[in-house]
């Protein structure tokens, strides 16, 4: 069984979203998406202020199995990508809420976070995607 | 049904992730393919491979209906325990499977085929076998566990008697000694040192503890395939099927021309290839930058020439893509890849990309 952090928010894609304070949100996969990659072995992230819709493909993870895009979960301006990715692109199979996130997006209209999934939702998705 | 191997349960409660493989639910890691892979090459890794397909065949006629039925000639195989590698080939020369031959003794040989091949294979083998007095007949009920890493032959030494570690060492690569109903081959899929032991499925739990407990570290399918291509060796449906030839795909060396009277299946079709002038060729490629080359991707080359990866993927002892693929004859290109959109440069070399846990290309 995966680990699905009760704090966060989480998209049907497999991105994990938690809001700061500051009205940005950082962004990263989901422990079951890092999980069902396998090791990543790079990671491609997005240019700083580069403007994103919702849903668009702004990242690349690429594992020993496959190529994968990461989605914006909200529209907005990314503002931050961990650059230790770049060489240690294994964080985010170890710790994938904390040092292997992936971007950080100032968020256009914070009313949208309420749209994504809780921890709950995203559980039983897991659950209908045929996680034991 | 999936099927399963003597050493599921072992598998299960070693944390494997299981995946169906040509029919059969095997690992593919436990936990970290690159870790498992870095394991092979330092230490030692130990594979389930009973998926694999294990054939005997035997009789007065079984070296003159494997010269027929094989690109390379059995008759090369002079003292039992010799063994080589060998293409199957349909009569366009077209390649049905890559396997291994072990001449154990007069009038007996096994064969090990691919585990996804091996229906046909054994339709084609009995078709073939009319008109020789040969027995062809799967070997279901062994298991094979593959021991592989510079530390294999010391963990293979503590798992099984003492009487059968001292004669390890003294087996050369691509020789077996058959032990009762066990076949230790100094053989093996990953460019490393190693064994592949064929046992009775009754006995292939009690191996596989054996060598654990001797510090061989379980290994999923996902690190022998990055293995194998680090090797630079060919996979089959991937690098090279029916519609490619042995002179199409690196494996010119395994055609037994010698003697010149010995009518293989597909012999005629391949001289004619020769002689025209063979088209394709398999090479090995590096991707310069970030990125995975895999299976599939389309290759251009400065002239407008394409091509295409055959296998492709991380190498951990690199730290950058590997990959074959078939290109042109006589384009020296340059060469670059079609990475989801992007023309990304890569560089022709020759494989293997890695020998004896080490870089092997400039």
């Amino acid at each position: 069984m995966s680990n699905v952090p009760g704090d966060l928010k989480y998209t049907s894609s497999h991105e994990w979203v938690r809001a700061e304070d500051d009205g940005t949100v950082t962004v990263g996969i989901s422990d079951h998406a890092q999980d069902s990659l396998g090791d990543l072995v790079f990671v491609e992230t997005p240019e700083i202020d580069r403007a994103v819709e919702a849903g668009e493909a702004c990242a690349v993870v690429e594992s020993v199995k496959a190529a994968s895009d990461i989605y914006a979960p909200v529209a907005g301006t990314i503002i931050d990508a961990n650059s230790e990715l770049q060489d240690s692109p294994e964080l985010v199979n170890t710790d994938p809420y904390g040092e292997g996130w992936i971007m950080r997006i100032r968020i256009d209209d914070p009313d949208v976070l309420e749209e994504l999934m809780g921890a709950d939702a995203y559980e039983n998705l897991l659950a209908e995607e045929g996680e034991d | 049904m999936l099927q399963r191997t003597p050493l599921y349960d072992r598998h299960q409660a070693a944390g494997a992730k299981l995946v169906d493989f040509a029919g059969w639910e095997m690992p593919v890691n436990y936990g970290s393919q690159i870790k498992e892979h870095e394991q092979v090459r330092s230490a030692a890794g130990l594979f389930d491979v009973s998926h694999m397909g294990v054939v005997d065949v035997s009789g007065a006629g079984a070296l003159p209906y494997l010269r027929r039925v094989l690109a390379n000639d059995a008759a090369r195989l002079s003292t039992p325990g010799q063994a080589f590698y060998t293409c199957m080939l349909n009569e366009q020369g077209g390649i049905l499977d890559d396997l291994i031959v072990y001449y154990l003794s007069e009038g007996r040989y096994r064969i090990v085929v691919n585990a996804a091949c091996r229906e046909a294979d054994l339709d084609w083998l009995q078709q073939h076998a009319d008109g020789f007095d040969v027995r062809v007949r799967e070997r279901k009920e062994m298991a094979m566990i593959a021991v592989q890493g510079p530390q294999a032959e010391r963990c293979l030494g503590q798992a099984v008697d003492a009487r059968l570690e001292s004669r390890l060492g003294a087996l050369k690569p691509f020789r077996a000694v058959e032990t009762g109903d066990w076949l230790i081959a100094r053989t093996g899929y990953t460019g490393e040192d190693g064994f592949e032991v064929m046992l009775p499925d009754r006995t292939a739990a009690d191996l596989w503890d054996h060598l654990v407990a001797a510090g061989a570290v379980p290994c999923g399918l996902g690190s022998r395939d990055s293995l194998r291509l680090e090797a630079g060796l060919c996979l089959y449906g991937q690098d090279m099927d029916t519609t490619t030839t042995p002179l199409e795909s690196a494996l010119g060396w395994t055609v037994a021309w010698d003697p010149e009277d010995r009518e293989f299946i597909g012999r005629q079709a391949l001289a004619q290839q020769r002689a025209d002038g063979v088209q394709r060729r398999l090479v090995g490629m590096v991707l310069e930058g970030r990125g995975v080359l895999r299976h599939g991707q389309a290759l251009q080359s400065e002239s407008g020439a394409v091509g295409e990866v055959t296998s492709g993927g991380y190498s951990p002892v690199l730290g950058q893509s590997i990959a074959l693929a078939r290109i042109p004859v006589g384009d020296d290109g340059p060469w670059t890849v079609d990475m989801r959109g992007r023309a990304l440069p890569v560089r022709v070399v020759k494989p293997p990309f890695v020998r004896n846990g080490k870089a092997f290309i400039d």
